[in-house]
């Protein structure tokens, strides 16, 4: 459904987005995950034929947007960061008007704007100005005004950004229960908002892709190493934890221990493998053989958010050791 | 077609739905019936004035009236140009809502003659006010109305190409403000550009004289209809548009 290939954009001095490629398929939601900066806004300004990309192509829907924007822009449904709404019109007015703009035939509008405000949940504020509205209803107004069309493709550029905890779980309901009939990009510089409403990621970072991939490959990727917590106590006695760090260390497969602080004079550790061993038959064979009682061992499950860090940490490491040499 | 008129209604709906509509119509009716009544007195004096002299002077309505109101309502129209064209589209960058629009499949010069056409009736609107005044001088006498019908075409005219202008800057900033002062210095410039013709006769103050829209308007207050001056107000229109989208198409390559 769109399709980025060797897309980037320079301005004057700075290059925002620096050969991106990436593909979307229909019915999907993607996540478009990177800190402020990133080059989020940018992508997909490009997508929308905002900006035109200064190399590489991105098509949308089987269109180019250098070379067909109109047909793009007719099958596109864009929310900016902020809402673009004009505070002298109320809601109903506003939606009318942003019917026509997309081509929604005469006959058909009345329809299409009640049924996008009762989506949308704001079919009890269609007679207010817009400048009198909440946040969260100007975020929703914002939303009805993207998918008024019923567009094939959905690009929600930081949906969540500024709402309260509550309209950001109904707005995640919203975008989740979008899917399926619209493919969706959606940005974002929060992990769980990822974690949960998408099926695949795009990680990105000074204008580059980081990884692409679902969340839980993702995740699992970062793990084919694998980390174990393990809680070991002495049977009797006194127990050093460098003494049972030891141990640990000599079990075959064993990258790494680290010592956490226990509870209850319990010794916590957390071990992690080299890619592809499964550590922790040794480890709790290791354990016992040794007279200790292992109260607990568990894969720990890297979460996105260490993903996220260790992925767009390590490349900042590299970038600058590029920059050095 | 349609998409012009989605724009353009919804700028008219967005200039009556604020004070400034009604502000500026308010305003120029106070102003232009000020000129209007003084008109009128110097009419009746100088009128007045000939029958007691004995000399029954022929005078004439259009002559005396209509014309030095015209041409006064043609300059006051000037300092109203840059409060209707200074939000157009400064305020869309400002709040964002450009993208709305250059992301809806519409085509750029849609949005721009939409808006400009909107303009142009707001100052239609706002020029409407001081027929009133002269309505009144067909109750009580008989003016020409076809000259006066010339004076507002190319009143219409004159204001549409100051309107492109301002069209025009106000796509190349973010600021209200600087969009509605630098429409002012031009429209100001182009007034002023006239009077150099006043005291020189050189072929660069003709050349000078003739870029002023006043010059251009004189003929129209008199009820001439020149082809030459509605080409040169077509021609400025075209230039202020043209303008205008090309600054709408670097705006996408410098935001």
């Amino acid at each position: 459904m769109i399709k980025v290939e060797g897309l980037t954009k320079r301005y004057a001095r700075t290059v925002a987005v620096d050969n991106v490629s990436f593909e979307v398929a229909k019915g999907q939601i993607v996540g478009f995950l990177g800190p402020n900066g990133a080059g989020k806004t940018t992508t997909m300004r490009v997508l929308t034929c905002f900006l035109p990309p200064s190399a590489g192509q991105a098509e949308v829907a089987g269109f180019n947007v250098t070379a067909d924007p109109m047909e793009v822009k007719k099958r596109i449904g864009y929310l900016p960061e902020v809402p673009p709404l004009y505070p002298e019109m109320e809601v109903l007015e506003y939606l009318t008007f942003v019917g026509r703009l997309k081509g929604i035939p005469k006959a058909d509008l009345p329809a299409r704007v009640k049924s996008v405000s009762e989506r949308c949940n704001i079919a009890d504020v269609g007679a207010k100005l817009i400048a009198k509205l909440s946040k969260g209803y100007r975020q929703r107004v914002g939303l009805a005004q993207a998918i008024i069309h019923n567009p094939e493709v959905l690009i929600l550029d930081e949906p969540t950004a500024g709402l309260d905890p509550k309209q950001i779980i109904e707005t995640r309901e919203l975008i989740k229960s979008l899917a399926g009939d619209h493919t969706i990009i959606l940005s974002t510089h929060i992990l769980p908002e990822v974690e949960q409403t998408c099926e695949k990621v795009i990680i990105i970072n000074k204008g580059k892709v980081v990884a692409i991939d679902t969340v839980n490959n993702l995740t699992s990727r970062l793990r084919g190493s694998e980390a174990v917590a393990v809680e070991v106590s002495a049977k009797n006695g006194e127990l050093g934890a460098a003494q049972v760090q030891q141990r640990l260390e000599q079990v075959p497969g064993v990258s790494r221990v680290v010592t956490r602080s226990g509870k209850e004079g319990h010794l916590r550790f957390e071990v992690e493998s080299l890619q592809g061993h499964h550590i922790r038959p040794e480890i709790a064979r290791g354990v016992v053989d040794s007279g200790w009682n292992l109260h607990e061992l568990h894969a720990v499950a890297f979460s996105l958010e260490e993903v996220f860090l260790e992925l767009t940490s390590t490349e900042t490491v590299a970038q600058t050791k590029g920059a050095a040499q | 077609m349609s998409n012009i008129w989605i724009i353009c209604r919804k700028e008219l709906k967005s200039y009556f739905s604020s004070p400034i509509a009604y502000g500026l119509m308010a305003f120029f009716a106070l102003i232009s019936g000020y000129f209007f009544y003084m008109a009128t007195a110097i009419f009746v004096t100088r009128g007045l004035e000939s029958q007691m002299m004995g000399r029954g002077m022929p005078m004439d309505v259009n002559e005396w009236v209509i014309r030095p109101v015209l041409m006064n309502v043609s300059v006051i129209g000037l300092f109203m140009i840059p409060m209707i064209t200074m939000r157009l589209f400064a305020e869309e960058k400002r709040s964002g809502t450009i993208e709305l629009l250059v992301t809806s499949p519409v085509r750029d010069i849609e949005i721009i003659l939409g808006k400009w056409l909107a303009a142009l009736m707001m100052y239609g609107c706002i020029l409407l006010t001081s027929m009133v005044n002269l309505g009144l001088l067909f109750a009580y006498g008989k003016p020409d109305w076809k000259p006066m019908l010339v004076a507002y075409l190319g009143l219409l005219l004159q204001g549409g190409c100051l309107l492109a202008i301002g069209t025009f800057l106000s796509t190349t900033t973010k600021n209200q403000i600087v969009a509605g002062v630098g429409t002012f210095a031009i429209c100001l410039l182009l007034w002023v550009l006239d009077w150099v013709s006043a005291f020189e006769t050189s072929a660069t103050s003709k050349v000078i004289s003739y870029m002023s829209v006043v010059t251009h308007f004189e003929p129209f207050s008199k009820g001439v209809l020149d082809s030459k001056d509605v080409i040169f107000y077509v021609s400025v229109i075209f230039l202020g548009l043209f303008l205008t989208a090309r600054s709408m198409e670097s705006l996408r390559w410098r935001s």
